[in-house]
């Protein structure tokens, strides 16, 4: 009772010190913020704008915010065998990424329930490999991959992706396993499931969350990487960031067309973005174990 | 249901050279309610786990009925366990996570159902068999957890401290529901707690463990009564035992300028024993405030708890001669009927029932009336 009232008594005052910030300070902030979400958004904004512009309109000394929108230039895009470079890059990152995910979930599964003497050097070592620069690397890797033949080869994309993504997924999804109280395993496996059947309905469905944001990290890290596609790809393989490249530097001066094209090499990671985003707001929820 | 035995059971923790748990004896009846209780690391836990088969069985042997444990994958011993932190699973309904484990065993999905209902019924959860665990309170994921035990009609249930996520109200409530329950169900349980009050009230007998050694196990009254130790005898009881070691006199224990009268027997037993000192042990409801009374202790009053039905009364012990078991002074705790006249810091009188006072080695902690 005495507790009650004397807190009632103090609340004016804690209200007075925890008072939100002023109006003016308020307003401040929020113009602020939006200057500078305007000012990281705007290049973004004008390559989609300008994608859908004919070159004359995107070539103006004064910009043109109001212009008739084409098409015409992702057509021309497509024409001039995109399509394969984007073929590439999908069968690149759809296969690296599955792969990385068969690969990583069950070496963080063991390195964090299974936790044995060595697993702080296995991790080490997994991250280690992070340490070398890929330039550093280029030449031997380019030596190896021309000796068996597989320049220009997407496979050897398929391979070097699964190996550059492996690390950091097997070490952001040993996070995801960690939070897993290790106690629900044990209550499976004194249910009576054997270790596949706990790991698959109960382990699975709690850190499924983390492993799509860990797949939508790799989807976007093979989909942009450039330096080892473009030192190991020539025409055949050439993945969209080359290609891009290309556009670049023989048709540098067609702002519109170099827009359409990498729009359309942006647009499936933010789909995929767009897609995982339920799952990685939703979080983990831990909720009903504590 | 079966009964079941620890024979000389060790679990060595890998990268440990003391046993978490060592060279336990135990023997449990069929149908019986045991309790492993102690302080933290006492390797309750452990005993508890390596009757579920989640820790190796090091040394020794665990049986459940004839059949030896060793080597027994956990879900081929016909074990339920209850986690501290229930450990249901997230993604499932309360009624998938009771019928996990029939699931499992390929039971057919009708009986499966019935099963889950029944269990469900018997503990109140029949409207939340929909829900997942999440959208629960503790309470309720206590007794999902509960349900999911009894679901399997096991030969033993294990409960690792299934309360000590409950509110205090909550626990007591549970805490009686569970002895019910066990005693309707008769189904030999093991139940593992820090909580000497949940030992004393739950458990047809009780294991008291102290760094992996079984100090004793007997029933909660045997254990109050009797205690064979200084250790088991300070653990159970509240508020506790008031336990010192004080310099012996033909007559009695000389203690805070008076002297603890002893009975004949255990004077001829200290005797026997040759000791110049004695660890003592006297529960607070055998001391009682004295006023002026001869052969009282006397100590000053520090603190005075009414509880309104009765009143604890905390006094400082200053005594050169007398000897705390653990460093700092010795307060000692009486409880009293009636309202104490005397303020804090003023002397205080307090008798001693002779009849009452436990008697230990004042080195080894033993209780020294043993054959009596």
């Amino acid at each position: 009772m005495t507790a009650q009232m004397s807190a009632a008594k103090r609340s004016p005052e804690s209200a007075e010190t925890t008072r939100r910030p002023g109006r003016r300070t308020g307003a401040a902030l929020t113009t602020l913020t939006w200057v500078i979400a305007v000012g990281f958004f705007f290049p973004v904004l004008w390559m989609v704008l300008t994608a859908f512009k004919q070159e004359k309109d995107a070539a103006t000394e004064t910009p043109t915010f109001f212009f008739s929108p084409t098409l015409d230039q992702f057509r021309a895009v497509l024409d001039s065998g995109v399509g394969t470079a984007l073929l590439n890059s999908l069968f690149a990152t759809v296969v690296s990424t599955a792969l990385v995910l068969a690969l990583g979930v069950p070496a963080a599964f063991a390195l964090s329930l299974r936790p044995v003497r060595k697993t702080k050097d296995a991790l080490f070592f997994f991250i280690s490999t992070k340490m070398l620069p890929v330039v550093a690397a280029i030449i031997p890797l380019y030596v190896i991959v021309g000796r068996i033949g597989m320049l220009d080869n997407v496979l050897t994309l398929v391979v070097l992706y699964t190996a550059m993504n492996l690390p950091i997924a097997i070490w952001m999804m040993r996070s995801f396993f960690l939070e897993v109280p290790g106690e629900l395993l044990e209550a499976a496996s004194m249910d009576g499931a054997s270790l596949w059947t706990s790991v698959r309905e109960v382990i699975l469905p709690l850190v499924s969350p983390g492993i799509a944001a860990t797949a939508l990290i790799c989807v976007i890290f093979s989909w942009n990487e450039f330096f080892l596609a473009v030192n190991m790809t020539a025409v055949e393989a050439r993945t969209v960031p080359v290609a891009l490249v290309g556009f670049m530097s023989g048709q540098g001066l067609f702002w519109a067309k170099l827009s359409a094209a990498s729009v359309m090499a942006a647009l499936p990671v933010v789909i995929c973005g767009w897609i995982a985003q339920n799952k990685l707001v939703r979080g983990l929820s831990f909720g009903a174990i504590k | 249901m079966a009964s079941i035995t620890y024979e000389n059971a060790s679990c060595i923790y890998p990268g440990t050279d003391t046993p978490a748990v060592d060279s336990l004896d135990l023997d449990i009846e069929d149908g019986e309610f045991v309790v492993l209780v102690g302080p933290s690391g006492s390797g309750k836990s452990t005993a508890l786990r390596m009757l579920a088969g989640l820790e190796t069985i090091d040394r020794g042997a665990i049986r459940i009925g004839e059949k030896n444990m060793v080597g027994v994958a956990p879900k081929d011993r016909d074990i339920a366990m209850v986690f501290q932190n229930y450990a249901l699973y997230p993604n499932k309904t309360v009624g998938e996570n009771m019928g996990f484990a029939l699931k499992m065993r390929g039971v057919a999905t009708e009986e499966r159902d019935r099963k889950v209902r029944d269990a469900a019924a018997l503990l109140d959860l029949t409207e939340y068999l929909d829900r997942k665990p999440g959208k629960l309170s503790g309470g309720q994921r206590q007794r999902v957890a509960m349900g999911r035990a009894i679901v399997r009609e096991p030969q033993v249930f294990c409960m690792d401290e299934p309360l000590s996520n409950l509110d205090a109200k909550l626990r007591v409530q549970t805490r009686t529901e569970i002895a019910a329950l066990q005693r309707r169900l008769r189904t030999t349980t093991v139940y593992v707690t820090h909580d000497q009050v949940e030992a004393m009230t739950m458990g047809d007998r009780v294991a008291v463990l102290r760094k992996g050694v079984l100090q004793q196990f007997s029933t909660p009254a045997e254990l109050y009564e009797r205690p064979c130790n200084a250790f088991v005898a300070g653990f159970i009881g509240s508020p506790a035992m008031n336990l010192f070691t004080a310099p012996l006199k033909d007559d009695g224990v000389v203690v805070g300028g008076g002297t603890i009268p002893l009975t004949r027997e255990a004077l001829s037993t200290l005797g026997a024993a040759g000791l110049e000192e004695v660890t003592i042990g006297i529960r607070p409801e055998h001391l009682s405030v004295a006023n002026g009374s001869a052969g009282a202790v006397t100590v000053e009053l520090g603190l005075v708890e009414d509880l309104g039905s009765e009143t604890f009364v905390y006094g400082r012990l200053d005594d050169d001669g007398a000897q705390p078991l653990e460093a700092g002074h010795i307060t000692v705790v009486a409880r009293s009927e009636q309202r104490v006249a005397q303020r804090i810091g003023e002397p205080l009188q307090l008798a001693v029932q002779a009849d009452a006072v436990h008697l230990f080695h004042p080195r080894t902690g033993e209780r020294l009336d043993e054959q009596s």
